[in-house]
């Protein structure tokens, strides 16, 4: 039986020297240091990761080559599936990426700016390893098209960029069948409003994502401990379930939370 | 779980990891190293002859890939016909069959596999997820070299067609999508085999399989 995924995210910048560290932060601000993103990794494999994504946060050229330097070095150390994304606007970037040793690349603001790019990495690269990001935020206005009652409340969900200080006026849900059309392999879906909150993914949204497309989705923002990850696969009925301050502080490793599910008759790989 | 095994002290046999343009050569690549093959990216029929393996990778569509390699069908099909050990992963599984769904099966267009393991490779059940991706389980179905040690473990697939051998023993092991799929495949005499998943991808598993066929290219 194919296994729910839990997938450790590691958010890279540079360090005051330059050098790439992992950093982690609240609604998309206040970043706080944990340590070396390649050290990181061979301890998350260890305790059971699935996959692992890596953000470039860094958004400067000399990010972007210390970045694709920690990706080879990971790829050439774990062998298990990574995703890559951060800054990725063209085929170019995609090629670079996946040359470095990346299996997937996460796109969400080039996507948006310019939907052909699904195609075109689709077509280049295959589908799977085209995988959309989504920065969503919940708008109770009546600009949206797909909406849902939460808390009595009519709400829709936007697609925003930078992470959240700006608006599309995308809905999410047709963003999302649009891209599945297009090629994409998977949907990676963020939420503005509970990133760094640990009060659980958003429900209402994964679940809307879930319902519109056949593509696999990635559930991200607002994990605080094993409960959310079974809410989020029992719920909403994601594929795979991301987190990050849970396991970069230690409060829970991933054999934890896997544990916890297994207990629960939810499958994954032990 | 346990750390990565570390690599062999010593080289134990050199694999040729075939390169006809598609794909990303490297986590194959340093997953064999690490298994402790000496590997070399080639696509010429010496360096196929010369080594003690060779390995077919590749993701993408049938006939991409099918056409890609067309200039090296003959000297790939030179590999099985010598018993060399001729190692297939995901779309280079698929490739070693007679056709595929993804490409037309009959008429002018039809586009031919490999043939070196007789059947074709069909497209999941609509109403499913697909592509099947993520973690599952190995259920091996009969004995062969490259799957000791890895009876109900986990790899990693990320797949929408699986192949459908003529021969029911050509399945080496199985897995459960909503429905049995073989995920391990191999000839009558076992030296042409491949795998759906990816073992370069799939842990500790795919290391053990990766070491499996380095141990079997050593023996030849």
């Amino acid at each position: 039986m194919l296994t729910k995924r839990i997938i450790p995210c590691i958010d890279v910048d540079l360090d005051e020297d330059g050098n790439p560290a992992v950093y982690t932060g609240v609604h998309f601000e206040d970043l706080k240091y944990t340590g070396d993103p390649v050290e990181m990794a061979k301890a998350y494999n260890e305790s059971g990761a699935d996959e692992f994504v890596f953000l470039d946060i860094t958004a400067s050229a000399e990010g972007r080559e210390t970045m694709l330097d920690v990706v080879s070095r990971v790829a050439d150390e774990v062998f298990i599936p990574l995703t890559v994304g951060g800054g990725i606007r063209t085929t170019e970037d995609i090629k670079e990426t996946l040359r470095a040793g990346a299996d997937k690349v996460s796109i969400t603001t080039g996507a948006l700016e310019r939907p052909e790019l699904v195609n075109e990495g689709a077509r280049a690269f295959g589908s799977q390893c085209i995988v959309i990001s989504v920065d969503a935020q919940r708008r109770y206005d009546e600009a949206g098209e797909n909406y849902v009652e939460i808390d009595g409340e009519s709400c829709w969900f936007e697609c925003t960029k930078k992470g959240g200080r700006e608006g599309t006026g995308v809905d999410v849900v047709e963003w999302a069948r649009e891209v599945e059309s297009r090629g994409a392999g998977e949907l990676f879906v963020n939420s503005i409003d509970r990133d760094g909150t640990k009060d659980g993914y958003d429900i209402p949204l994964t679940s809307a994502v879930c319902e519109a497309v056949d593509t696999p989705v990635i559930a991200s923002s607002g994990c605080g401990g094993p409960e959310h990850m079974h809410e989020v696969f029992t719920e909403a009925d994601a594929d795979a379930g991301l987190a990050a301050s849970i396991f970069h502080f230690d409060e829970y490793s991933v054999g934890d939370v896997k544990d916890y599910l297994d207990e629960r008759d939810v499958p994954v790989r032990q | 779980m346990s750390t990565m095994p570390s690599p062999p002290e010593e080289e134990l046999a050199s694999v040729v990891v075939v390169d006809y343009g598609l794909g990303n050569l490297r986590s194959v690549t340093r997953g064999l190293e690490r298994a402790g093959a000496a590997v070399e990216i080639a696509d010429d029929p010496e360096a196929f002859e010369a080594a003690d393996g060779v390995v077919l990778p590749g993701v993408g569509a049938f006939r991409e890939g099918v056409e890609n390699a067309d200039s090296i069908r003959e000297d790939l099909a030179a590999i099985a016909e010598r018993g060399q050990p001729l190692f297939g992963i995901c779309l280079g599984m698929q490739m070693l069959l007679t056709s595929s769904e993804e490409g037309e099966t009959d008429g002018d267009a039809a586009v031919e596999g490999l043939d070196l393991i007789p059947g074709t490779n069909v497209r999941f059940d609509s109403g499913q997820k697909v592509p099947h991706m993520g973690w599952n389980e190995l259920a091996v179905e009969r004995e062969h070299p490259l799957v000791e040690g890895i009876d109900g473990q986990y790899a990693y697939f990320v797949h929408s067609y699986y192949a459908v051998p003529d021969a029911a023993n050509a399945t080496v092991a199985s897995t459960d999508y909503e429905q049995e799929f073989p995920s391990i495949i191999a000839n009558e005499d076992g030296t042409v085999f491949g795998t759906q998943f990816h073992p370069e991808k799939s842990g500790e598993t795919g290391l053990r399989i990766l070491r499996n066929f380095v141990d079997i290219c050593a023996e030849d």
